[in-house]
Order: structure tokens, then C-alpha cells, then sequence
């Protein structure tokens, strides 16, 4: 069964800005499913979508077969949402949001009140747990979203970039504690903008750009896509087949020859064997790849927030 | 309607409840002592030189229109001050992603509204109980008036905070619409001490019927028909509510 199906949605906000541009998504019950792309690429406003924070502009969302626009009350209960921004209010306890939160879900008082000891303690906040909620530090503020989200026990739970200016050790322990939620069996969509997350967690992934799914394939043969360069080879003169053992290679024409190789091969070996069959290279390219740019980008975005971050503290520093 | 429903409604209307008991300085003790002041500057001071009105002594005959002051700007200003807080601070989120019927997200805010209205309802009419002996003409007229006039404002409120986009656009209206009309909604004076025309034009404003019905619950007298107060205030109530209801399932000012 699917956790999560998306068809053609389409997001344009009032100023115009058009987020998504008819993405279609499937996520498999049980997965730990990663949304990769960089900032401004849709993310949130999908999310938004799946959990009725946004309105669509046209598509359709199905969560585990519920229909979002027909059966939203049996559809909303599966999801439980740990959104980028904090949405807690400040002024209230630890305690109150949850339980209330499990309250909106139609959970009895009293069955809230044993699951926010549950909850509370798992995510190391049962200390705090009478505190204002504006008393916490960034990182238990992100896991006060992840409690309240399990309140009323989801059978899948999305993240927004759960781990963006959370501290490296916060970030493990958060990434330990969502898999073993998903060993439980709750499905998990996660979204990020750092491949090395969604490489630790993931077993399948959709990365998006400028409101498009540019790929979605399983963690394992992005990974070794990603490690392949294409080169484009003019030969001199006019083959009908070539034989070159060891590589993944297409004849695009008499004259051009495309070869995909892996970054850790050598291509003298590719140069070797040619030769061995007299075919002589004039010239040789690389192969623009979209993914790799994308990941370049992807790697930039991900720079500037240090930077930006590291800029602020400072900035806080000099008062 | 199912017990998860209720369970939310249950949920939604005892967090307004606890929100402004909490912060019961800002919201409970300002009117007593307001109601306090005018009590001793009109009702004593001034009201024992004006002799009787409608037939009552002035004290007597401003009391319902104070308490019905008391009533509509409480009842407005925890809703919009409640509900823009949760739209300021994202939290109205906790709601729009829970499997809540729209209707209940209105009934929980304006119930807590009208839970404040009436509380302090109560408080201000011991208040009054100090100064002057209260008579009740009809019980069943208190409360529906109460209630309807409530019911009314915490809705308002809440269509302020929706289309509300700082805490300024909040205030604009209880001060340049509310206060105005209220004061001269014939809380402090007679309809009959005014020139024919000023009487045609108080009524127009709305105030004045809520003023007036509940002035007959207490005292039995009015100047407008009980009937016309309770009919416009059913139709307001009817418009905004309905209104609200729009808004809210269009998701304006809440869903981008
Ligand atoms: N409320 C909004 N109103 C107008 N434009 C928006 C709004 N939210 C997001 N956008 C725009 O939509 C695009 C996608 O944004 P978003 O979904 O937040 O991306 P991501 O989460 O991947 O960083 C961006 O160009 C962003 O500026
Ligand atoms: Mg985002």
C-alpha cells in the first residue's frame, strides 16, 4: 500500500510564485523516504499541501488511500507533522501542547496525558515538561514538534528540514531516534537539503528543483548514478560497433561514442582498448549532468546557511 | 456528531478558557475596576444629581447598558486577541493539520469568548450589587440577551483577526467603531432625551437594541420593541456566524 501518492499537484501561490509545478510522488507504507532539494524548490509548499496547511491549485493527495479532498478527517489522522518553523505557542507548557494537540485529534484526556510521559520522555524533555515553551534551546524546541506529532499515533510522520541549525550531536541523536520509530513501523518523509542526511536515513528518495521531481529512485542507485561520469568521444572515421568491455557505452552515432564511467575507473583503460581496436579519439567531453549541477547547488545552499549562520552568531557575539 | 469531535471541541474551548483565566490581571480584574469607576463617578457622584430616568434612578438605569459594555468589548477582544496570537505564532496550525471539522475551530474560539463575556458578566454585575439593588424583570430575557450579544461580538472579533495582518489592524476597530457606537448606544442616557433626529439615527446602530434588551430583562423598561432587539440580534448572529464559517473554510488568512 502507498503511505503517501501525489498526482500532477500544482501549487501557485497569490504573487504569482508557481512552487509546484505538477509533481507526481509515491511513497511506500513502512518507508523512510527522503525529499531532497534545495532551498526555494517546493519543499515545504508539498508538505504544506499533504498536510492541509496549503491549498492546491490543482492535483491530488492520497494518504494511504484516503482521499485528502474527500475523506480528509480519516486522511489527516495518519499524518503527524513536524513542520520547519516552530508553530507551538510560547507562552504554553510542554505538557499543554502536547496533550492539547492529542486532543485535536480526538485522543482522550487521560490516554494523552499517559503519552506525553511517553513522549516527552523519549525525546529527553520530561524535565522541561512544565516550562514555558519559549524557555527552551532550538534543538528541544525541534523535538517538542516531534513529540506533539506523535501524540495521536500516526502511521506516518513527515519532517521539514527537522535537523537545519541543530548541532551535530543533537542531529545524531535525532536521526538514531527516527529510525528506530521507523523500525516500528511509521512510515517517514523527510525533507532536506543535505544529501549526507539523506543518505544516513533513507531508503528511497525524490529530489526536486524549481517545483519539479527531477529524480526518484532508490537511495542505492542515486548514489551510483551519482558516482558515474558520461564523456562524449568524436572517433575519427565510421564504426558500426565497438566493443568495450567493463563499461556502460551507447554508439550515438558512425562518429560519437558515449561512455559512463565510474569516478574510482580509469580511463586509460577505456583509451586502451580503443586503441587496441584502432580507433582513434579526436576529442573528448564531459557530459553535463543535470543531478550533478543540481548537487553542486545543493552543496552551495547548504554553505551559505553555514555561512549565514556562522555571520549571525558573530554578529550576536559583537552584541 | 462524533466523540472525537467533541473530544477536540472539549480540547479547543478549555485552552481559551485556561488562556485568558491565566492571564486573569489583563483580562478579568480591568473591567471590575472600570466598572467600579463609573459606578462611583456616574452612579453616585454625578447620577445623584440627574433624578430618575426611564422611570429608575440614573444608577439603577445604567447598569444593564455597563454591564452590557463590559460584555461586548470582552467578548470581541478575546477572540481577536486569541485568535491573531495563534495566526502570529503559527499555532493555529496545531488545528488546521488535526482532523477538526471548521465549525468546531469557531465554536472553541467563540466559546471561549463568550465563556470570558459571561464571567465577567457575573463580575461586574456583583460589582454593581454594592452600589445599588438590582431588580430582574425577566431572567430568561438576561440570559438570552447575554448570550446572543456575546455570541455576536466573539464572532466579529474573530473575522477581525482573520483578515487582522499586525495587532494594530486588532485595535482599529474596537476603537474607532466599537467604542463609539457603544457609547452612544443609550448605555448612559434615554433615547427619548434626544432631538426626533438623533433618535432616528441611534437606531440605526445596532448597540443600541443590546443596550435596550437587556436593560428590559433587568429593569422591564426599553425604548425599542424586546421583539426587534431579539430578531436583529438572531439575524447578526445568523450573517456572521455565516460569514465566519466562509472565511474559515476558504482558509483566508490562515491557508496560503
Ligand atoms: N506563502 C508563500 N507565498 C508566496 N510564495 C511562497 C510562499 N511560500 C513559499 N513561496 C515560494 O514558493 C517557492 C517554494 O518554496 P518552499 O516550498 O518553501 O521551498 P523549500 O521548502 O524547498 O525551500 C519559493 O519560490 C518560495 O519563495
Ligand atoms: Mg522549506
Amino acid at each position: 500500500m502507498n503511505a503517501l501518492n501525489i498526482k500532477g499537484l500544482t501549487k501557485v501561490y497569490k504573487g504569482g510564485t508557481r512552487a509546484l509545478n505538477g509533481i507526481n510522488l509515491e511513497v511506500k507504507q513502512g518507508d523512510f523516504f527522503a525529499l531532497l532539494g534545495p532551498n526555494g524548490a517546493g519543499k515545504s509548499t508539498t508538505i504544506g499541501i499533504i498536510s492541509s496547511l496549503v491549498n492546491k491549485t490543482s492535483g491530488t493527495a492520497d494518504i494511504f488511500e484516503y482521499s485528502l479532498d474527500a475523506q480528509p478527517v480519516e486522511a489527516k489522522s495518519c499524518i503527524g507533522l513536524v513542520p520547519q518553523e516552530f508553530n507551538f505557542n510560547q507562552f504554553e507548557t510542554l505538557t499543554q501542547i502536547v496533550v492539547n494537540q492529542a486532543g485535536y485529534y480526538g485522543v482522550p484526556r487521560n490516554v494523552a496525558k499517559e503519552r506525553a510521559e511517553k513522549y516527552l520522555k523519549q525525546l529527553d524533555l520530561w524535565e522541561k515538561r512544565n516550562q514555558p515553551a519559549r524557555n527552551l534551546s532550538g534543538g528541544m524546541k525541534r523535538r517538542l514538534m516531534i513529540a506533539r506529532a506523535l501524540m495521536h499515533e500516526p502511521r506516518m510522520l513527515i519532517l521539514d528540514e527537522p535537523t537545519a541549525g541543530v548541532d551535530i550531536e543533537i542531529r545524531r541523536s535525532m536521526w538514531t531516534f527516527l529510525k528506530e520509530i521507523n523500525e516500528q513501523g511509521i512510515t517517514i518523509i523527510l525533507t532536506t537539503h543535505y544529501l549526507e542526511e539523506a543518505e544516513m536515513l533513507c531508503r528511497n528518495i525524490a529530489i526536486i528543483d524549481k517545483g519539479v521531481i527531477v529524480q526518484n529512485t532508490s537511495m542505492k542507485s542515486l548514489l551510483a548514478t551519482l558516482n558515474i561520469e558520461t564523456f562524449i568521444l568524436d572517433l575519427a572515421g565510421e564504426h558500426q560497433s565497438i566493443a568495450l568491455s567493463g563499461f556502460e557505452y551507447r554508439l550515438l552515432d558512425p562518429h560519437t561514442l558515449e561512455v559512463d564511467v565510474a569516478k574510482e575507473e580509469s580511463l586509460n583503460n577505456v583509451f586502451e582498448q580503443l586503441s587496441s581496436q584502432k580507433i582513434e579519439v579526436l576529442s573528448m567531453r564531459n557530459k553535463s549532468n543535470r543531478l550533478e549541477e543540481l548537487f553542486v547547488r545543493l552543496v552551495e545552499s547548504g554553505r551559505e546557511e553555514l555561512a549565514n549562520k556562522e555571520k549571525t552568531q558573530k554578529e550576536l557575539a559583537n552584541g | 456528531m462524533g466523540n472525537r469531535t467533541m473530544i477536540a471541541l472539549q480540547t479547543l474551548w478549555i485552552k481559551e478558557c485556561t488562556r485568558f483565566l491565566r492571564i486573569w490581571i489583563q483580562t478579568l480584574v480591568p473591567p471590575a475596576i472600570t466598572m467600579s469607576l463609573y459606578f462611583v463617578i456616574f452612579g453616585n457622584l454625578i447620577g445623584s444629581r440627574i433624578g430618575q430616568m426611564g422611570g429608575f434612578s440614573y444608577m439603577e438605569f445604567i447598569v444593564p447598558g455597563l454591564i452590557m459594555m463590559a460584555v461586548i468589548t470582552n467578548s470581541y477582544s478575546n477572540v481577536s486577541s486569541s485568535f491573531y496570537s495563534a495566526k502570529f505564532q503559527h499555532n493555529i496550525e496545531e488545528l488546521l493539520v488535526a482532523p477538526i471539522p471548521n465549525w468546531v475551530i469557531i465554536a472553541g474560539f467563540v466559546g471561549g469568548g463568550v465563556a470570558r463575556a459571561i464571567l465577567i458578566g457575573i463580575i461586574v454585575t456583583c460589582v454593581s450589587m454594592l452600589f445599588v439593588d438590582i431588580t430582574l424583570h425577566s431572567i430568561p430575557i438576561i440570559i438570552i440577551t447575554l448570550l446572543l450579544t456575546s455570541i455576536l461580538f466573539a464572532t466579529a472579533g474573530l473575522i477581525n483577526a482573520i483578515f487582522a495582518k499586525s495587532f494594530d489592524d486588532i485595535s482599529v476597530v474596537p476603537t474607532f467603531v466599537l467604542t463609539p457606537l457603544t457609547y452612544l448606544g443609550g448605555v448612559f442616557y434615554s433615547l427619548t432625551l434626544l432631538p426626533e433626529f438623533w433618535q432616528w439615527v441611534s437606531k440605526i446602530n445596532p448597540i443600541v437594541y443590546m443596550v435596550n434588551g437587556f436593560r428590559y430583562g433587568f429593569l422591564g423598561v426599553s425604548d425599542v420593541n424586546y421583539m426587534h432587539s431579539l430578531g436583529l440580534l438572531v439575524v447578526f448572529n445568523v450573517v456572521l456566524l455565516g460569514f465566519a464559517y466562509s472565511l474559515i473554510n476558504r482558509g483566508v488568512g490562515i491557508r496560503s
